[in-house]
């Protein structure tokens, strides 16, 4: 008790060097904890718009579907029997048929990935409904990225192209219905997005389906499918933002590093001019050990009043940009990131950047303050 | 006396011509464009939106099943070897002395930006084989009189499902192919011409291969030579061979 009240009134009367030190060690503070919440937050809105547009409660493939290898769709697909038939009559899963195909573009050739999703769908947000079969002409949805990189519109015509399930070419017009806005990339790029009973016809390939977007958590196993959780399919987003942390904690450390150099420096100076002080205190009866426990507390109390100070300008700012969010812009970069981030601050984000803040710099006034157990208390008396 | 009888034999010959049936006539194709083994050395023109480049190969082939190609220039392209054995691929490139297979599916991707994807490139079936014929009608293209032959797929996996030939009456080559989708929807063109006999049979020595749906002037395929039924080594054949 004596200690900290020793701490609080020194910390109080070295002023201008407390202030600087409590400063560069607030902001610090602020900075880690509003770097992981959008970090977390960029997690959190990554995971809910990748279930919502595209993975549902998990996903049964097709035992030679492989995501990343576009030439595996083709023999990826197999033929829905009575019991998957029920799932899908009791919306506890979406078929989906997914094709290579071609198309062109103002004369260009592009390949793209086809996917046949039921018009009638509401388990994912794709808007589908406006994909029923119109005076002959199929409709067909595309996400924002995929209409910048093809210059397509909405009603825009292009020529699709694709092979049939005996390898024979065939083509027609689609019209572009709907240009609808998303953020998981995946959903997006590349992807052109028809009916799936107009699929199944184009390509000779009745009642089939590649894979089963499942709104069931519960439901994990179905016979001739490959069951990926969740885990698995947002393992990538998982990974991509954990390498995000770590890349951001290069630069926190450095600010970190920063604040208590400028705390280790202030407790070198003090143990030089204080050494009169530490004499006294030696003399008035302290043990060595209670003199550096004294010293050190002053150090780690700097963390305690940085953290007070963070709060004190950091929670409205938090707060803030919490209901505004941070725009990132426009900018695809081929990842699911949302132009407007908003951070999610959890209690224990919170307490480890505490934890953190305050171990470190009450380890670094440590370092310093004890020199003061090989001090003579005479020499100390003295000054020297 | 002499007009009657020169327009008896003119009549006679056009007649046998018209009485030929669309089959004959496509087996008379087939018998010009067809064999069982051959060896070509080709240049490939493909003219993109702003410059053209042409590759010069060798390719041996027997029947529809193997394939053999050897890229002689340029010098990038130098030594880049592709075997196909039946739906398989494997490309060797020399630069790094790896040989890579390519699935089935990728058979039908553009050979090196052209007009023709690998597939288009050996797939070599008779169209006897494939098709069922009827004559559309006569044309007269350049002074020279055709017939309009329209193909249709008789088989399930045939790639193109219909296909129009203008085939010349004296060569009984086509001088234009067109290429069409099973929606009707014409999807690849091409011309055939300076065509020369060779072993007996008549063959086009330039052709131009156009996606239509794509711009550009399409990709030029000239036969520099060409040899027919020859004693192809089976070794070539092999992916020991791709490395030599």
């Amino acid at each position: 008790m004596l200690a900290l009240k020793l701490a609080y009134k020194n910390i109080l009367g070295a002023g201008l060097r407390t202030l600087l030190n409590v400063s560069v060690l607030s902001l610090a503070f602020v900075l880690i904890v509003f770097y992981n919440a959008m970090i977390d937050g960029w997690n959190r809105q990554g995971k809910i718009d990748t279930q919502e547009w595209e993975i549902g409660e998990g996903q049964f493939w097709h035992p030679d579907y492989n995501k990343f290898d576009i030439y595996s769709y083709r023999e990826a697909n197999q033929e829905i029997d009575a019991n998957v038939q029920q799932l899908i009559d009791q919306n506890e899963v979406l078929p989906v048929l997914i094709q290579q195909a071609t198309i062109y573009p103002q004369g260009r050739m592009q390949s793209i990935v086809l996917r046949g999703i039921p018009a009638d769908q509401q388990l994912l947000k794709l808007p589908t409904k406006g994909l029923n079969m119109q005076e002959g002409i199929c409709p067909a949805i595309i996400g924002k990225r995929m209409a910048k990189s093809t210059k397509l519109k909405t009603n825009d015509k292009v020529l699709l192209r694709w092979r049939d399930i005996n390898g024979t070419y065939d083509a027609i017009e689609l019209r572009i219905d709907t240009i609808f806005k998303c953020d998981v990339a995946d959903v997006d790029n590349g992807q052109i997005y028809i009916d799936y009973h107009v699929m199944q016809k184009l390509m000779g390939m009745k009642n089939c389906a590649t894979l089963l977007v499942s709104s069931n958590s519960e439901l994990k196993d179905l016979d001739g499918w490959n069951y990926r959780s969740t885990d698995v399919l947002l393992k990538d987003l998982n990974d991509l933002t954990n390498s995000e942390k770590i890349s951001g904690m290069v630069i926190q450390s450095i600010l970190l590093m920063i604040a208590l150099l400028a705390i280790f420096d202030t407790q070198v100076l003090s143990i030089f001019r204080r050494k009169r002080e530490i004499g006294t205190y030696i003399a008035l009866g302290l043990t060595r050990k209670q003199v550096v426990g004294i010293f050190t507390v002053e150090g780690g109390f700097h963390s305690i009043l940085a953290a007070i100070v963070g709060a004190i300008y950091g929670i409205p700012l938090f707060i803030w940009i919490n209901q505004t969010g941070l725009s990132i812009g426009e900018a695809d970069m081929g990842i699911t990131v949302a132009e407007v981030i908003y951070p999610f601050y959890s209690l224990q984000l919170i307490l480890i950047s505490i934890v953190l803040v305050v171990l470190s710099s009450t380890i670094v006034s440590y370092i310093p303050a004890h020199k003061i157990v090989k001090m003579k208390p005479t020499d100390a008396l003295k000054g020297k | 006396m002499k007009y009657i009888i020169s327009t008896s034999i003119a009549l006679i010959i056009v007649s046998a011509i018209l009485a030929q049936s669309p089959a004959e006539i496509m087996q008379r194709i087939d018998d010009n464009m067809s064999a069982d083994n051959r060896v070509i050395e080709s240049s490939m023109t493909i003219h993109g939106r702003r410059n053209s480049r042409t590759i010069t190969s060798i390719s041996y082939s027997v029947g529809n099943e193997k394939s053999f190609t050897e890229y002689l220039s340029p010098a990038r392209e130098k030594g880049t070897k592709m075997l196909k054995l039946d739906d398989r691929l494997w490309t060797y490139y020399p630069a790094n002395d790896r040989t890579v297979q390519i699935s089935g599916h990728m058979l039908r991707q553009s050979v090196m930006g052209s007009d023709l994807s690998y597939e288009d490139m050996m797939d070599d079936r008779k169209l006897t084989d494939v098709y069922s014929a009827e004559i559309e009608g006569d044309e007269q293209v350049e002074g020279r009189q055709m017939i309009i032959l329209k193909l249709t797929a008789k088989v399930d996996d045939a790639a193109y499902y219909s296909r129009k030939l203008w085939v010349d009456k004296e060569y009984y080559l086509p001088v234009k192919e067109e290429l069409y989708a099973k929606s009707g929807q014409l999807l690849k063109r091409t011309i055939l011409s300076d065509f020369k006999k060779i072993e007996g049979r008549w063959y086009p020595m330039k052709l131009n291969f156009k996606d239509v749906l794509k711009q550009g002037k399409g990709t030029d395929w000239e036969i520099i030579s060409i040899k027919f039924n020859t004693d192809i080594p089976e070794y070539l054949f092999s992916k020991a061979a791709l490395k030599q």
